[in-house]
């Protein structure tokens, strides 16, 4: 009869956080950074489609790091989870606390009782009515959860980024010098250093300046104008693109370098003036 | 603090499964669905408020839809600024006949269904497929409508592909049928129906076919006593939601008081509206 071999559960435990943490390096890394008026989102991504960066709720934004399927997986219940708790209570009571709370549990559930612990890291950031009020909260594959003041890099060669960023973000910075910033970090240094164009990369922000959802991607002639040095974009218009169907993402800018402070641009709308989930009390008298 | 703190999320939220959270809302927390715990009440009918008439229309340029603005009860009037007519999502909006408290439930319960599809697939649903969600929960309302607490929208939406606005009717079974032009629920709706049928044309302007509602919820009005007409001395208008190519809008109260008054100052001397 054999025995089964004892492990202590020290050895086990620092197994499995080697096992996923190799895993959650492999990938790239991604970083999401507080700026003037909203949260800004930047990822190393060449697909269209397959997302790191994604809309949980009105005001809160998710992105993953590590294996696609296991964040993806925590994105859909995040958006379950927000999607329920406004439906039972109101709108207003989906928190970004909440949901850092519920998936620090279920990450923490994972890496002691599965067989496998899940390779990834995600944020989940919620946008507040001025930059105090924002809240970024960091979660890795054992379920500790930090809340970070201002910024978070996960994934891939996140120790050097998260360096750079320390010294060179400030709250101040406008969207277009976080996003060139973070480009610029992303691409790496030394001799491993590569120029990321706009194709490489997934854009999204939380715009503090919206009504009610306030996540959109960025991309076409837009990010192109926020990424250019010589552009004087330097933020995200506050109204959605013109095309009729989905108003998900943002393309269109104005040559101009017109953008948020402009009257006729802006809907006006006062951000904490969001529509509640009981459909009688919706329409703004 | 509530009970979902501490303790994680709870395995039906980590399956993959699919992007309906009415499916999702079933398996996990059933007592949520519209009027799934009015089942534990004593059988027999149960009084409660009662929306009346939704009118929808199409246009050259889209869709409009409007409902008055009163909930009976028996011979009662519940509520005398009761919103009938809702935004479903950026391209549809529904108008609701039937009993108001679960009628509304199922608004809200639609309105989360669509965006929370959008949010996880990351595309629109088609304007059928919006259509047949909406059915699929009325189907769910059965056991209720059998006890008197029935419930009959109208969804109304603009069609992305073929760029016309589309109106849909159901029954209490869940049944979704699509209606050309224009149509009329709830217990003003026959008399309407009759007034659409008369000022109805192709190609409306989109003021036009504003009128053209209002004119029709003040013949339901006039005819059957749980209708709402304008009611100037409140300054309270029938509520109505135009959808276009550019989105789901809500008519201006200035606007619709102007309108209101001039269909009322046209009707005195003529009550039937004769041209």
């Amino acid at each position: 009869m054999t025995m089964p071999m004892y492990v202590s559960p020290e050895q086990l435990m620092k197994d499995r956080a080697d096992f996923a943490r190799k895993g959650i390096a492999r990938g790239r890394s991604v970083i999401v950074a507080s700026y003037a008026t909203g949260i800004a989102f930047v990822a190393e991504n060449p697909s269209r489609t397959l997302h790191k960066i994604s809309e949980l709720y009105d005001r809160i934004g998710f992105a993953g790091a590590g294996k696609y399927n296991e964040f993806e997986n925590l994105r859909v219940a995040g958006i379950r989870y927000a999607d329920m708790r406004g439906y039972s209570y109101d709108r207003s009571d989906v928190t970004a606390r909440g949901l850092a709370n519920a998936y620090t549990q279920t990450l923490g559930a994972i890496f002691t009782q599965e067989s496998k612990p899940y390779e990834v890291e995600i944020a989940v950031a919620q946008v507040g009515n001025d930059q105090d009020g924002d809240q970024i909260y960091r979660l890795t594959y054992d379920g500790s959860v930090t809340e970070e003041r201002g910024f978070v890099v996960m994934g891939g060669a996140s120790e050097p980024v998260a360096t750079a960023l320390r010294e060179r973000w400030t709250p101040a910075l406008p969207l277009a010098e976080v996003l060139r910033l973070a480009v610029e970090l992303l691409g790496g240094e030394g001799e491993e250093r590569r120029e990321l164009a706009a194709g490489d990369l997934e854009v999204a922000v939380l715009d503090r300046r919206r009504p009610r959802r306030s996540f959109r991607r960025v991309g076409g002639p837009l990010l192109d104008a926020l990424l250019d040095q010589e552009s004087a974009t330097d933020d995200v218009p506050t109204r959605d693109d013109s095309r009729p169907g989905l108003h998900d993402t943002l393309t269109e800018h104005d040559p101009n370098g017109r953008t948020a402070d402009d009257t006729t641009a802006g809907s006006g709308a006062d951000p904490s003036g969001d529509p509640s989930t009981n459909p009688q009390t919706q329409r703004e008298e | 603090m509530t009970a979902d703190h501490g303790r994680g999320l709870p395995p039906e939220f980590l399956v993959p499964r699919g992007s309906s959270f009415t499916e999702f809302l079933r398996l996990r927390a059933p007592e949520l669905l519209p009027g799934n715990s009015l089942g534990a009440a004593a059988g027999g009918p149960v009084e409660a408020p009662h929306g009346t008439t939704i009118v929808a229309l199409t246009f050259g340029g889209g869709v409009l839809i409007a409902g008055d603005r009163r909930a009976t009860m028996g011979t009662f009037i519940a509520s005398r600024d009761i919103e009938k007519v809702f935004a479903a999502d950026d391209y549809s909006a529904v108008g609701i006949a039937g009993t108001a408290g679960t009628a509304v439930e199922i608004v809200k319960l639609f309105q989360v269904e669509l965006e929370h599809y959008e949010k996880i697939e990351g595309t629109l649903l088609s304007l059928e497929g919006k259509a047949n969600r909406l059915g699929a929960m009325i189907r769910g309302n059965l056991p209720n409508a059998m006890r008197g607490l029935s419930v009959l929208p109208v969804f109304a939406g603009y069609d992305l592909d073929q760029q016309v606005g589309r109106i849909f009717s159901y029954d209490v079974t869940g049944g979704c049928y699509e209606e050309q032009r224009h149509h009329s629920v709830g217990s003003g709706s026959l008399f309407a129906r009759g007034a659409l049928k008369k000022l109805w044309r192709p190609d409306l302007t989109e003021q036009r076919a504003l009128r053209v509602a209002i004119e029709a919820l003040y013949d339901a009005a006039d005819d059957d006593s749980a209708t709402g007409g304008p009611d100037l001395s409140r300054s309270i208008w029938p509520t109505c939601a135009v959808v276009t190519v550019d989105g789901v809008h809500f008519v201006d109260d200035t606007d619709l008081e102007a309108l209101a008054t001039e269909v009322v100052q046209a009707r005195r001397g003529n009550p039937g509206g004769a041209p």
